[in-house]
């Protein structure tokens, strides 16, 4: 009823080929991006600052290790330690050269993860499924002791840490501690958004087709022409490419500071997790997962005080712990295809409702 | 039917979320003070302790004297888990509820809160934590980490050494080993290791321990029993350190000459050693035991009232009156805030001014309940928010604590100029960095 | 120069001025080794039998180690509690295959891998809640594990072995081979053999997929009990110990995911590699090598044995 194409007819080629066919989802997403944008006027540091910005980074994130395990079929945990590379790279780019635009620094670190990603990726050809996951558990542990032994790194800061210094765009602060939340929210919205589309265009094409095939079946893929190695290794580039942008978005515009432990493999599981429980090889899945795995546990923590139930901190912390576990069994069992799979099965049922069939 | 349950459902479901997402105010007639804790994650065996000891003397505050200045405190905990996500989520939480003071209670978090913390308009209290060099007051006016910063801590080490071995010129030509946790609070103290080497002659061997063999270091047990080293210094934390201890004991190396930081020094931590861990030093800079009048208040107040989380025999153990320590700066920075303003409920820019005045003179220290808890806290003023308060080495019988050193004076010569360089070298790197506006309150 | 030579000569010219140091560090690699392999035969176990890719055996070992202090805490005798924690551990194994694993039947890898990961969430935030995440030393002299160390006076040094870790080598020794045996000569143990190697065959000749999998993590629980039990006593039982599942992840490639003897070589191979670099190769890059340096070892082996030393070599078929 709410949701039926009748009468949407496809007149042309690249009208079949659109990634939103019918005009209800495109007029949708315009709505979801104009109330994102919207909420700039919320006026609510913790809703954009706790909750919307990290959320944003994290789906990018999500986005792109979703590349690489859910596209290519290449299961990786070393997502943390490329977030890292790209914020590493990003300090560096920054301090070394303060005159350009911050901006342009946080996309290009993500071209020295692409590179570090690609090293690591070299593997993949001969190694696949668990013993690739636990390849990629070495580039983890190997870049997070460079990540703290290479002072260089860290500009032989005395904390060992990176402290992000006050950038400013048009007169206005980007970075730093004097940048509103306002201010941050959009332009992490703004480069989620872009990089999504860019995430789409190319899983929709042949980059994505070929992907897809490798993904299925390697063998077959090989066998009809698609050549390996370039394939897995664009899939570590460009998935890397999306973790390091996400990671110097987290230094840069949401933690303002960060030690090597930030890159931690705990970090990597986090963002596997929001891919597998949002949905695998699905970007509406990233976007899902992201907002689950990350706001669970805060409105969990939320809950208590607000309806007014006198629990410890520490007793709400374990309860948090164990309300996560038990649901990600739980979305597993009902739907192991995500969360992106529950969306799609909505949007089938809405689309005949109130009709069965 | 069912589509109409889901739409309503969801729609009430968002209208609770979003509420629940203002926060709710605090209530307008207490000081809040809200506490990061991490009572869960690898961390907990230390943060366990302290958490407890931190709440309870703020409840014992309100059961005996109604709280502060008449005012009660609105205690409140975070969970941090350790965490740095969770540190900053932590920190966007309280910051609209108009928070006297944030003590984070792990370095990655207070590094990230630093800039914040002038924006917010809340003071840090780094215990003995955190960046060393926001002790320069004229650089960081929002920070503050009395009693001691880690290079104090590290000088400290060094004269009680050179007492040892009679003077710090006879070091020449040995062997200092220095076994950290590998992360930023780790590596701190190295800078001034190396300056004291090179002034004194002596070798430092260094012997790094991941995070993740916090439960092993078999490896660095096996090259100190190569070096070695005359003396063993710690800079450890959580699992690492009974780990540590053990293999100490079990590499036989002199459990004397083994000196922990005040991190190092966890009643668990030893404890897990037994009766091999005897002998084993650390630095302190908290009164051992329930034998104070204040202590003996928590437990009549709060701990027999059953309102404290901490496990009987657990009571006032070190790293548990080091909880009680914090909590006493800070009820004395509220206090001093109090007085400066004339308000009762007061202000995190209220209480930026009470730290910068806090004193806490021997008499003081009575006064409160605590006779001779810690050293006498006199250093600290707009430009030296630290204080660096003089310290004491303490050891491990086999079942408990005991102070076998008077309170031993940092080096402050040597750390002084390398702070003011940190700080410098901070600030030119954050370009930026906002000049300090606050002005300065004498002393009252 | 002086680098090749601190690189390739001076090593061993420490390993041979000090002989007693170097058995020594092979000693430790040994034990240390075996102690991985312990906890690689947790995961090998289930993944052998089900083809999980088990991510919550290290905190089972926690839960394991910590039922153990914990019941023994309320005054229950020290072999009472062990008792009573095997029944834990069993309650576990089967609420486990009941509430996770049955619903999940048939769902790729991937999936069950995730599932475990639950199961992990669940078990910090339950064992949290019940024994608390403070620290709690093991019950060692209550459980009669020796204490102290013997000193062997060899090449003018000294070699001194902790009569612990001998203890940890002779039951780790004999649990790997009781399992063996048990697998290789029983009747469940060829059931379990016939169910790895296909779920549908093993179906059809009766054999109840549902009762191998309790018992393949009941006996994953039984390690993960010993393992506690020899971590917790080398260190102390608490939430960190966790981590420690991490170090086994590179003994699994190494020895293959389906292979118990391989979770044997592969942990001695990486104990006593990462044992000797740290020792030194470490102090040329200023140390902590052994964070990362299995995971090296493990890559090479890798790149020249896909499948692992002694995994199974798949064929790949259209």
């Amino acid at each position: 009823m709410f949701y039926r194409e009748v009468g949407q007819y496809k007149t042309s080629y690249s009208a079949d080929q659109a990634i939103f066919p019918i005009v209800q989802d495109r007029f949708g997403i315009a709505v979801i991006i104009l109330c994102a944008y919207a909420l700039v006027f919320s006026n609510n540091d913790f809703l954009l600052n706790a909750m919307m910005t990290p959320f944003l980074i994290f789906t990018l994130a999500a986005i792109g290790l979703n590349i690489l395990t859910g596209y290519t079929g290449l299961l990786s945990l070393g997502t943390g330690a490329f977030m890292g590379v790209g914020a590493y790279a990003c300090y560096k780019l920054t301090t070394l050269f303060p005159g350009v635009n911050i901006i342009i620094w946080i996309l290009c670190s993500g071209f020295f993860a692409a590179l570090i990603g690609v090293v690591f990726g070299l593997p993949s050809l001969r190694i696949k499924g668990f013993y690739l996951a636990i390849a990629t558990l070495a580039a983890q542990f190997f870049l997070e002791w460079c990540f703290i032994r290479i002072p260089w790194l860290y500009n032989y800061n005395t904390s060992a840490a990176i402290e992000v210094p006050t950038r400013t765009m048009f007169g206005i602060p980007v970075t730093g501690a004097t940048a509103t939340a306002e201010t941050r929210y959009l332009i992490v919205l703004t480069i989620v958004i872009v990089m999504t589309v860019i995430a789409s265009n190319i899983v929709h094409g042949r980059i994505g087709r070929m992907w897809m095939a490798v993904r299925d079946m390697d063998i077959a893929a090989e066998l009809i022409g698609i050549r390996l190695l370039p394939t897995k290794l664009l899939a570590f580039a460009v998935s890397s490419f999306y973790c390091g942008v996400a990671g110097a978005m987290l230094v840069f515009l949401w933690y303002g500071g960060a030690e090597s432990t930030v890159f931690s493999i705990n970090q990597s599981f986090f963002v596997l997790f929001m891919v597998i429980i949002g949905g695998l090889g699905s970007l509406l899945g990233s976007y899902l997962g992201a907002a689950l795995i990350f706001m669970l546990p805060i409105i969990l923590r939320l809950a208590p005080p607000y309806f007014g139930i006198p629990v410890h901190a520490a007793t709400v912390e374990h309860v948090t712990f164990m309300l996560v576990g038990g649901l990600i069994v739980f979305f597993l069992i009902v739907e192991p295809h995500g969360l992106a799979r529950l969306w799609q099965v909505a949007k089938q049922k809405l689309r005949v409702w109130p009709f069965p069939y | 039917m069912r589509l109409k349950t889901l739409i309503v459902g969801a729609a009430m479901a968002s209208l609770v979320g979003s509420s629940a997402l203002v926060s709710m105010a605090a209530a307008q007639d207490a000081n809040y003070v809200p506490l990061f804790t991490y009572r869960t994650g690898p961390f907990a065996s230390s943060g366990i302790p302290i958490a407890n000891g931190m709440h309870d003397y703020f409840t014992m505050l309100n059961e005996r004297d109604g709280g502060i200045g008449g005012v009660k405190v609105n205690v409140e905990e975070c969970e941090t888990g350790y965490d740095t996500k969770k540190g900053v989520e932590c920190w966007e939480t309280v910051k609209g509820k108009n928070p006297t003071v944030v003590g984070p209670w792990s370095t990655g978090t207070t590094l990230q809160v630093i800039p914040k913390a002038a924006v917010d308009k809340i003071p840090i209290l780094s215990m003995a934590y955190g960046l060393s060099a926001s002790a320069i007051g004229e650089k960081f006016p929002w920070v503050f980490n009395p009693p001691a910063t880690y290079w104090d801590g590290l000088s400290i080490i060094f004269r009680y050494i050179g007492g040892k071995e009679g003077g710090l010129d006879k070091l020449k030509g040995k062997t200092i080993g220095f076994i950290f946790l590998e992360s930023g609070y780790g590596r701190e103290p190295l800078p001034l290791l190396n300056q004291l080497a090179k002034d004194y002659g002596f070798n430092v061997k260094e012997y790094s321990v991941a995070g993740k063999e916090m439960q092993d270091q078999s490896a660095q047990w096996l090259a100190v029993r190569r070096d070695r080293p005359d003396w063993m210094i710690m800079w450890g934390w959580g699992a690492m350190n009974p780990t540590a201890v053990k293999r100490a004991s079990e590499n036989g190396y002199p459990m004397d000459r083994f000196i922990g930081v005040w991190w190092s020094g966890g009643d668990d931590d030893a404890r897990a050693g037994g009766q091999a861990a005897k002998g084993y030093l650390t630095l302190n800079f908290n009164g051992l035991g329930a034998n104070y009048p204040a202590i003996q208040d928590i437990k009549k107040h709060v701990v027999d009232k059953g309102k404290s989380q901490v496990a009987a025999e657990k009571f006032a153990e070190n790293l548990y009156n080091r909880g009680v320590y914090n909590s006493v700066l800070v009820a004395e920075a509220i206090r001093n805030a109090q007085k400066l303003s004339g308000k009762k409920v007061v202000s995190g820019e209220d209480v930026r001014r009470g730290l910068e005045t806090l004193t806490i003179t021997e008499a003081r220290w009575k006064e409160l309940g605590l006779p001779g808890f810690g050293a006498p806290i006199t250093g600290v003023n707009c430009n030296d928010h630290n204080g660096h308060a003089p310290a004491y080495m303490q050891q491990w019988d086999g079942a408990k604590w005991v102070k076998i050193s008077d309170w031993i004076a940092p080096m402050k010569d040597k750390v002084r100029p390398l702070l003011e360089k940190d700080a410098d070298d901070y600030v030119t790197k954050n370009a930026g960095w906002p000049k300090r506006t606050e002005a300065c309150d004498k002393a009252s | 120069m002086d680098l090749l030579y601190k690189i390739f000569i001076d090593p061993f010219l420490q390993m041979g001025g000090a002989p007693d140091l170097l058995i020594q560090t092979l000693w430790e690699g040994l034990v240390g080794g075996m102690l991985y392999a312990l906890i690689a035969l947790g995961f090998v176990l289930i993944f052998k039998a089900s083809g999980v890719f088990n991510f919550a055996q290290g905190i089972m070992v926690v839960f394991a180690a910590l039922t153990l202090v914990g019941l023994h805490a309320t005054g229950i005798p020290a072999f009472v509690a062990l008792a009573l924690t095997v029944v834990v551990m069993f309650a576990l194994a089967w609420t486990v295959e009941r509430v996770v694993l049955r619903p999940l039947v048939n769902q790729p890898d991937i999936i069950l891998f995730m599932a475990t990961f639950g199961l992990t969430y669940f078990l910090i935030g339950f064992g949290e809640l019940i024994f608390g995440g403070d620290p709690k030393v093991m019950i060692t002299d209550e459980l009669f594990l020796p204490k102290g160390r013997i000193n062997i006076p060899a090449f003018g040094g000294v070699v001194s072995l902790q009569k612990l870790d001998i203890a940890a080598a002779i039951i780790a020794t004999t649990m790997v081979a009781v399992l063996s045996v048990f697998f290789s000569k029983t009747r469940i143990g060829r059931a379990l053999r016939a169910v790895a190697d296909s779920h549908k065959a093993a179906l059809s000749v009766g054999i109840s997929l549902e009762q191998i999998w309790v018992i393949v993590w009941f006996a994953a629980g039984l390690v993960a009990l010993v393992t506690g039990i020899m971590w917790g006593a080398r260190s102390d039982v608490s939430f960190a110990l966790e981590i420690i599942a991490l170090k086994a992840l590179p003994v699994l490639i190494l020895g293959g995911f389906t292979s118990i003897p391989g979770a044997i070589v592969g942990g001695l191979i990486i104990g006593v590699g990462e044992k000797i670099a740290e020792f030194y190769w470490g102090p040329l890059i200023g140390g902590g090598t052994d964070s990362w340096f299995a995971f090296v070892i493990a890559l090479i082996f890798l790149l020249f044995w896909p499948h692992g030393l002694f995994g199974e070599k798949i064929i790949e078929r259209i």
